[in-house]
């Protein structure tokens, strides 16, 4: 089950355990629990060691070939390049204007089209997942919208949305939409047919039926989506800023792009990449919030 | 209410299989509960037993033939029906209390009822304590219990249960089983008892009725005249039981074979 929480593994850096024919019967319930938990604090502190190290040699290896010159840093850039970067940008400001303004910009747009695209997902997946005649007879034309590059739709909607918020959001909106629309769907379409039974046996009408037992039990699938979606929203809001705008990170990025400033390009994904975890963290909490009826899954879990 | 609880005339069911054929489920059923009776219902695997309810809930309608409750005809799923499922039914995010006060809240109590109401049949099942629980911090019987509380709290007039302790261990079986006779004594309910398990039949029920192996049609009806209330932990060593259970074995051992070289033909296609 646990993973971290059995004995410690001989192939992570620590002594194997000594063979001892006491153990198990000998020590006492709280003794067991101290070793679980020692157990588990060293395994966590092998992690975080092994993730310092994989972090030092991937950006140290960067940064030693670029000094030696063995790739051209004006190509590839280098870490201390990014970070002086990122250091001008923080206390001189960007070319566009200061830094944060860029960053709320972005997150602005992808907030807005997350959330839009995520609720119109979510209505739609239920409403087709219990409707079979609106499922059958729209079925062809989403999958004929779902297999069309929708980032594309960015140039559409530059025009139609100038440089103004909601041509981002839009995009943003198109990507994130049938992501979570097709788990809404695929949510309703499992639920068990033995709760559905019960409750309308019970008394349930179909409004309580959706409320109280649909809408729940697709829950795990609706917000196992969220998590993708909100890349997906961070996508959309750049690619929307490609097609037309005058300020964001993703214009940062063009911007740098344009200047052949491989280091800016850098920092700027940087920055996306924080406000993206930032993000999967604040979901993730909500997640653990709305499902906590589930049994628990935490323990022993990889967190990736 | 003189005429019996449930009837079932003649019934038919069918179903339309993925690869396009009909499968026969029920041929023919004839089958009539009195109020206040406890009739199981046993027969081997697949021979109708769970749809024969389904048709009784009018969560499925029949292909042919007419069913009954309480003298209408069924059309849909009515009121005053309870009905335990084989598998866990009760609703896994919601505590104890909120899946035991859904039903009265489906029929418009307010909350607070609901919640006072399902208080006190969560200490009838003995759950009480457990309230804020969700169902998978519960055992399997607890669950069990749940379901019970969750269909008894709506007062039902007809109790459909779709073998409802088979998956649990032997022990707590029993007592579930010894529960379902003191719970339902208290009610005025007629009980149609699914279940593969004769001797759990017989334990329970005022009467037997044996299904053919598929399409299932009644093979035979037994009257258990054995005095209540009954303990079926110690019922199964008295003499009359034993001869009950003869008579019904020798008629449900020919279909339970005529099934098992079934499926054994069919696992060899």
């Amino acid at each position: 089950m646990s993973v971290r929480s059995t004995l410690p593994r001989s192939s992570v850096g620590n002594p194997p355990p000594r063979p001892s024919p006491a153990r198990g019967e000998g020590e006492s319930n709280a003794e067991l629990t101290a070793r679980r938990s020692r157990a588990a604090r060293r395994r966590l502190l092998t992690v975080y060691g092994l993730r310092l190290l994989f972090a030092v040699i991937w950006l140290g290896g960067w940064e030693l070939s670029s000094r030696m010159n063995w790739v051209d840093p004006f190509f590839v850039g280098q870490p201390t390049g990014v970070v002086a970067r990122l250091w001008t940008w923080i206390t001189e400001g960007t070319a566009l204007g200061p830094l944060w303004l860029q960053a709320a910009v972005t997150m602005e747009e992808a907030v807005v089209g997350f959330i839009i695209g995520s609720l119109l997902g979510v209505v739609f997946g239920i409403l087709l997942g219990r409707i079979e005649l609106l499922a059958e007879t729209l079925s062809p034309f989403i999958k004929a919208a779902n297999a069309i590059p929708r980032v594309v739709l960015g140039s559409l909607f530059a025009i139609m949305f100038g440089l103004s918020l909601w041509g981002k959001a839009a995009t943003a909106v198109v990507l994130v939409f049938f992501v979570v629309f097709f788990n809404a769907f695929q949510g309703v379409r499992e639920v068990d047919r033995n709760l559905i039974a019960n409750a309308r046996i019970l008394g349930a009408d179909n409004r309580r039926l959706t409320i109280e037992i649909i809408i729940p039990s697709a829950l795990s699938w609706i917000l196992a989506s969220l998590h993708i979606s909100f890349g997906l929203a961070i996508v959309g809001a750049v690619v929307g800023e490609l097609f037309g705008a005058t300020a964001g990170l993703g214009q940062l990025i063009y911007n740098a792009g344009h200047t052949f400033d491989v280091n800016g390009v850098f920092a700027g994904m940087f920055l996306l990449a924080v406000l993206a975890l930032i993000a999967e963290g604040l979901i993730s909490a909500l997640e653990n919030r709305l499902i906590k009826w589930r049994p628990n899954r935490v323990s022993g879990e990889i967190p990736i | 209410m003189a005429g019996p609880a449930i009837e079932l005339h003649g019934v038919t069911k069918r179903f339309a299989t993925p690869k396009g054929g009909v499968y026969t489920a029920l041929r023919d059923l004839t089958l009539e509960v009195a109020p206040g009776e406890f009739c199981a219902v046993v027969g081997p695997t697949g021979c109708g037993k769970s749809t024969t309810l389904a048709l009784i809930s009018g969560l499925e309608p029949a292909s042919a033939g007419e069913v009954r409750v309480e003298g209408r005809p069924v059309k849909g799923i009515a009121d005053g029906i309870g009905y335990v499922f084989q598998n866990d039914a009760v609703f896994p995010w919601k505590t104890v209390l909120e899946n035991v006060a859904a039903g009265p809240r489906y029929h418009g109590a307010a909350g607070r009822d609901a919640r006072e109401r399902a208080r006190e049949w969560i200490t009838r099942v003995g759950l009480a304590g457990f309230e804020d629980r969700f169902p998978h911090q519960l055992s399997g019987g607890m669950r069990k219990r749940v379901g019970l509380a969750q269909s008894l709290i709506n007062g039902p007039r007809i109790l459909l249960m779709d073998e409802p302790f088979s998956a649990l261990d032997v022990q707590t079986r029993t007592l579930m089983e010894n529960e379902l006779l003191s719970l339902w004594s208290s009610t005025a309910a007629s009980v149609v008892f699914v279940t593969h398990d004769l001797e759990e039949a017989i334990a329970l029920a005022d009467r037997v009725v044996v299904l053919t192996a598929g399409p299932g049609t009644v093979k035979g009806t037994y009257t258990v005249d054995l005095p209540r209330p009954r303990n079926v932990a110690e019922i199964r060593f008295q003499p009359r039981f034993t001869q009950i259970y003869e008579a019904i074995w020798g008629q449900l051992r020919d279909e339970v074979l005529v099934s098992y070289e079934r499926q054994k033909h069919a696992a060899a296609v």
